[in-house]
């Protein structure tokens, strides 16, 4: 009973739970974008946006309202049926893995009878994941890497010379780089001896020396290099490396498909952080929370299943996220492109050998140990 | 009740997808068609309590195998598919064949229908990872590394068709297209100076 969906709740909380993720991880996106232009100003020395709101906080807001006003523009030789397609390809594949995010630990102790309309009758606990499926892992990595059709697509049906470039780097990078990030993955889940993301948090959970960062620390960083290259970000941007390719797969978009693409590669990111954090970093657990609940004899608000635990789990959980968002943005400030021989070759010549010595070193390490 | 309209939903989805793919003469039209047959069917492995063929169907079919097909399609750039005359005799085994696929389908419908009704329990794990992974590796190991080594001699094949020239052969090629180049070059160099 570890999901929302499983809970005796009737439809209308579901309802009410997946519109709170919807819109939560949306805000976290708009902001990320924000986030990202005052982090390069900083880099820069610049400001940034500072003139929407105070510190430019609204930007995000103003930003949405230009794409939906201007002008949209579709040439007149692409292929119309695939042309529209491909931005809502890319913005679903993006959005969907959201349904199996573990945000935080379940809250078991209130009493739900409160709730009007006998909406809370016979629930014990609140799950904080709208469903927990048994292959949470694959699921998210499969959902992900049909995200490549969006790009592709936008490419292909574009039928422009830059968006097919594009689109052909992107589908060639894409392909490359999950592999090692599917060997990458495959440490912590041996660990963990579980593909549930519930259950590879719940094997890191002890204290901070059991995050698998530190047995499988190869294993992260080759996560993190393949995380790159599947968001499509500097150093591996090539399939919209704007000095050769003016704006690669999405040339030819304008107004509100633009926005979904972009929406899409921040969506992406979003993702990426989530998977490090729960498969590194231990999710939403922080560590010694309940010592220092004991500690300042508030132990009866702090342990396990109170709702202040969950709230300061999550927390938590999108600390860890934004830490990995700013790592991002951080290194798009600070390195150039890649070229593309040098992509593939760091991919498949290195990357994925690492990964698969790590995911064999694993192998035998959990075997004969019995960890 | 939810289950069976899910069921025929999906089952719907991936018999248009199917049609579809046929039907139309642009490949990469066919090849969506497929990925959309692909994704249909997972979603029917999910209703039959099975997540795991679901997930990976999803990862490899859909977003490895697929790809690459729509990678060489765009690579290529390829025109519809024109009608061969030549092949007219493709139709009549291809008539035989599906009538055969038919028969069959229509024996295990038969076979099915008459086989005992059992319930199944909602618990069971027989679709889950753990005894997917366990069986694979106990009961069936052999047929396991049969498919690993078919595997492997075909991605060796692909690697031989590529490597057909081999590599000296290769470099000889492209001397002679460099030498050619110059030689244009200083033919072109001569008219120039006149």
């Amino acid at each position: 009973m570890e999901s929302v969906a499983q809970t005796a709740f009737p439809w209308v909380v579901w309802l009410v739970a997946v519109s709170l993720a919807f819109g939560g991880v949306l805000m976290v996106v708009a902001y990320t974008v924000l986030a990202e232009r005052k982090v390069l100003g900083w880099i820069q020395g610049r400001i940034g946006p500072n003139r929407v709101g105070p510190w430019g906080m609204l930007q995000p807001f103003a930003d949405l309202l230009k794409f939906i006003f201007k002008e949209d523009l579709v040439p007149d030789k692409s292929t119309k049926f695939v042309y529209y397609l491909a931005p809502v390809v890319a913005l679903t594949c993006a959005l969907m893995p959201m349904v199996v995010y573990p945000f935080g630990p379940a809250i078991t102790t209130i009493d739900w009878t409160f709730l009007p309309w006998h909406l809370g009758d016979g629930v014990t606990t609140l799950p904080l994941t709208i469903s927990r499926i048994d292959v949470g892992v694959l699921f998210v990595l499969g959902i992900t890497s049909v995200g490549v059709y969006g790009i592709a697509l936008a490419g292909w049906s574009s039928n422009s010379k830059y968006s097919l470039m594009g689109g052909l780097r992107s589908s060639a990078q894409m392909i490359s780089y999950e592999l090692a990030m599917g060997a990458a993955v495959l440490g912590p889940v041996l660990l963990a001896g579980t593909l549930d993301l519930g259950g590879i948090i719940r094997a890191q959970q002890q204290s901070m020396f059991r995050w698998f960062i530190i047995p499988q620390f190869i294993a992260f960083v080759v996560f993190l290099i393949s995380a790159f290259a599947e968001t499509n970000r500097v150093p591996f941007d090539l399939p919209e490396a704007e000095t050769e390719l003016v704006a690669g797969f999405h040339t030819e978009y304008s107004a509100l498909k633009f926005a979904l693409f972009f929406m899409a590669e921040y969506v992406n990111m979003f993702t990426v952080s989530v998977m490090c954090t729960v498969l590194f970093l231990g999710g939403w657990y922080v560590p010694g929370l309940e010592a220092i609940g004991r500690w300042l004899g508030i132990s009866a608000y702090l342990h396990e299943g109170t709702i202040t635990y969950a709230i300061v789990s999550h927390v938590g959980f999108l600390v860890k996220i934004c830490a990995f968002l700013f790592f991002y943005i951080w290194v798009r400030g600070t390195l150039p492109r890649f070229r593309f021989d040098q992509l593939m070759n760091f991919g498949w010549k290195f990357l994925l050998p690492v990964a698969l010595l790590n995911v064999f070193v694993t192998i035998v390490v959990v075997y004969f140990l019995n960890v | 009740m939810a289950t069976n309209a899910l069921f025929f939903l999906f089952a719907g989805l991936a018999i248009a997808s199917a049609i579809s793919m046929v039907y139309h003469k642009n490949p990469l039209y066919s090849a969506i068609s497929l990925v959309g047959v692909f994704i249909a069917l997972s979603c029917v492995y999910i209703t039959l309590a099975a997540p795991f063929i679901a997930a990976v169907q999803v990862l490899i079919y859909a977003g490895a195998i697929m790809v690459l097909v729509v990678f060489v399609i765009m690579l290529l750039n390829l025109d519809d598919d024109q009608p061969l005359n030549r092949l007219k005799y493709l139709y009549i085994v291809g008539a035989g064949l599906g009538l055969v696929l038919l028969v069959q389908t229509l024996f295990v419908f038969y076979a099915v229908l008459r086989a005992p009704k059992q319930a199944v329990a909602t618990n069971e794990t027989v679709g889950k990872t753990l005894s997917i992974g366990a069986n694979m590796y106990t009961m069936y190991l052999l047929p396991v590394e049969i498919v690993g080594v078919l595997l492997l001699m075909a991605i060796i094949g692909a690697v031989i068709l590529v490597r057909r020239l081999s590599q000296p052969e290769l470099e000889n090629v492209v001397d002679d297209e460099l030498t050619r180049r110059d030689e244009e070059d200083d033919i072109g160099d001569f008219r120039i100076s006149i």
